[in-house]
């Protein structure tokens, strides 16, 4: 019903797919990794995430905003739920997995900025939305819910 | 003892070289991109292999228009650099398995292009391609010599316009000594022309003076087109699209119509494309 | 006091840069203001063109960085608007005849004698650009709601970010009832993909074409609804806070007959 509403008051047409084409290409543009890798990107994040609270994959969103000369991505994760039971914490790393190779001449870097989020200590009630934001390590816990830049 | 002649060796048959033409314009916006993209998709519909080459380093857009932009994964300055082989960065398009692109970078520039290196891989390319449609982009500088170079033919978009069919001008002067040099007419409004208010064809050509290859009337289609990365030369019921494939036809030489001018729809096709609405 | 010294760029060719400049500087130049419009498409000139001046033009800007004239011997004074000048670029030499600080040189010594400089900027991200951009304090970024044109857009506003260099948008050819029907981008999808502020917002409108035609900016065209756009943006470009033009679609009948209606 809600969808019917949508089309009646937002026609779908191709604007529709250039906005999301649009969205992909000056991602990949900004960060200066082919296409198929910012796609391989946020699916892996989304997979990451997923061994620890289970996500509404379809509703999930990543995006990317300039701040100042810096880049940051923006990851919207719908959680459903806890997990049950919560993976093994992983073994000490050995040497990583080659990465793709990537495109040259990065322009303008995006500052790769990590926080590690401890799990929750109690499940939630309803969904909630959870913005996970590359932050210079500020453990922040899924319980404040922080607010998007800008 | 008596010399013994050795057995001649058969003549190998050079197999016909591919050919490389350049689309270009002088002036931005006139619609080289959208035409190399059509006219491609319409030489790769009749089964010939095609390469599509973005020239236009730094604000590449044949792979949007062509719809292809999630697959590219190299360009042809990873080719030149070599980081990449030039089949690692083809990318095949997704409805015509003989058509392929070549991106362009996006994050270098056009002075990084050596122009002999570009030359040597537009020669390559006419190895293995019938056709190699080089997207040249605006301006007349850098980028423009590194997409003109080893182009043996030429396409000049014009828009009915006077800063473009002076721009044109411009570059059919710098173009020199080519093969052939054809002229597209792009974006034309037959009612305008009618009004005396824009340039008619004749008006573009009195002063290009070059062989008419197409006209194209100004069609929204375009734009939703652009918007879903699907040329309308692989749509069957566009006329837009017709009239690219008419003119993929004379490049070809199959096809040996004289192109047709558009003229002014009738109300009633007006009123058809009113409740038809401007969505194609 | 120094003039504003804005540049009018795109990234992609073909979306307005030069209307717009000529466009926005008669209006600005019909409010009283001084203005000097520089063309900075050296090789490619069309400023002159499209002001119709093309026939009085003595000496261009390469000419006055070369040395070979003075600045105001270059400047071509408009007929129509007394306050209004151009600087053509030369037409038979290419960007790189001049570099970034000979342009920024002479756009600082126009900026001593007037209001508003308005740089006309070519199309691409290279030397053209780069001159362009050197001798501006300000830029509008002028683009067209399609595809290739925002992502060109996005690409020369990284560039101005990275040279610290505020900008607005203008957007032009916009089609209402292409945008009601979901086939065209909207100022607001426009707005939030390239961020910034809209300046002006002007419809696709065949007038632009005639007035090209005949060399004359569509603010002296009597009842042209471009011209109240056009006015509108010098005026908020001056500091007014005015609404944006609501862009209603043609009606019906005037579909039907092949009019167009003032939004």
């Amino acid at each position: 019903m809600i969808d019917f509403f949508k089309k009646i008051f937002k026609p779908e047409g191709s604007s529709t797919t250039a906005r999301e084409r649009l969205r992909l290409v000056l991602l990949s543009d900004h960060l200066s990794l082919a296409p198929d890798v910012v796609e391989s990107l946020k699916l892996d994040l989304i997979a990451v995430i997923s061994k620890y609270v289970e996500v509404d994959e379809a509703a999930c969103d990543v995006t990317f905003e300039r701040q100042d000369s810096a880049i940051a991505m923006l990851a919207n994760i719908p959680i459903l739920a806890m997990k049950t039971r919560p993976p093994s914490p992983p073994p000490a790393p050995s040497a990583p997995p080659p990465a793709p190779e990537p495109p040259p001449s990065f322009g303008t870097p995006a500052t790769a900025k990590v926080a590690e989020e401890p799990a929750a200590a109690k499940p939630p009630s309803a969904p909630r939305r959870k913005r996970r934001r590359r932050r210079p390590a500020v453990a922040a816990s899924l319980g404040s819910a922080a607010p998007a830049p800008g | 003892m008596h010399d013994v002649q050795p057995e001649p060796i058969a003549a190998a048959i050079p197999k016909p070289r591919g050919r490389a033409i350049v689309i270009t314009s002088g002036k931005g916006g006139v619609g080289k991109t959208t035409t190399t993209a059509n006219i491609g998709a319409a030489l790769a519909r009749t089964g010939a292999s095609v390469v599509l080459v973005d020239a236009d380093v730094g604000l590449r857009n044949l792979d949007i228009v062509m719809g292809l932009e999630a697959r590219v994964r190299h360009h042809v300055l990873d080719v030149l650099e070599s980081r990449a082989s030039l089949d690692d960065a083809l990318v095949t398009d997704k409805r015509v398995s003989s058509l392929r692109l070549l991106a362009a970078a996006q994050t270098r520039e056009k002075d990084d292009v050596d122009t002999q290196a570009m030359h040597d891989l537009v020669n390559t390319l006419r190895e293995r391609f019938d056709y190699v449609l080089i997207d040249c982009p605006a301006g007349i500088e850098m980028g423009f010599q590194n997409a003109i170079v080893g182009a043996d033919e030429a396409i000049v978009v014009c828009t009915p316009e006077v800063s473009a069919v002076r721009d044109a001008d411009r570059v059919v002067g710098l173009l020199g000594n080519r093969e052939k040099i054809w002229l597209v007419v792009n974006r034309l409004r037959p009612a305008l022309v009618r009004k005396g208010k824009m340039l008619s064809v004749d008006d573009v050509n009195a002063i290009l003076r070059l062989p008419l290859l197409g006209v194209i009337a100004d069609e929204p289609g375009v734009i939703v087109s652009t918007n879903k990365g699907e040329p309308l030369a692989l749509d069957d019921a566009n006329p837009t699209g017709a009239a690219y494939r008419a003119i993929a036809g004379r490049i070809a030489g199959t096809d040996t119509s004289a192109p047709v001018i558009p003229t002014e729809p009738s109300a009633m096709q007006r009123l058809g494309a009113f409740f038809g609405g401007s969505a194609r | 006091m120094s003039a504003r010294r804005i540049v009018l760029t795109s990234g992609k060719g073909g979306v307005g840069k030069t209307t717009t400049t000529a466009n926005l500087g008669a209006a600005l130049a019909k409010r009283g203001h001084r203005v000097v419009l520089v063309d900075a498409d050296i090789g490619l000139r069309n400023l002159d063109l499209v002001l119709g001046v093309e026939k009085r033009i003595v000496f261009d800007l390469v000419e006055v960085v070369e040395g070979r004239c003075q600045l105001r011997q270059a400047l071509i004074k408009d007929k129509r608007f007394e306050t209004l000048a151009i600087l053509p670029a030369a037409q038979t030499r290419d960007k790189t005849a001049v570099s970034e600080i000979q342009f920024a040189k002479v756009i600082e010594e126009l900026a001593e004698t007037c209001d508003y400089v308005l740089i006309d900027c070519p199309a691409g991200i290279e030397h053209g650009f780069r001159n362009a951009i050197a001798g501006a304090a300000e830029a509008i970024v002028v683009t067209t709601p399609e595809v290739s044109a925002i992502r060109d857009a996005d690409r020369v506003i990284g560039k101005l970010r990275e040279r610290g260099l505020p900008f607005q948008l203008v957007v032009n050819r916009i089609r209402p009832e292409m945008v009601r029907t979901g086939d065209m981008l909207s100022i607001d999808d426009v707005r939030e993909i390239l961020g910034g502020e809209v300046l002006g917002i002007v419809p696709d409108d065949e007038e632009i074409i005639d007035t090209t035609n005949r060399g004359e900016p569509v603010v002296l065209t009597p009842d042209s609804r471009l011209a109240v756009i056009y006015e509108k943006i010098a005026r908020r470009l001056e500091g007014e806070a005015v609404p944006l033009t609501v862009l209603s679609a043609p009606g019906f009948l005037s579909r039907l007959f092949g009019q167009r209606k003032a939004g």
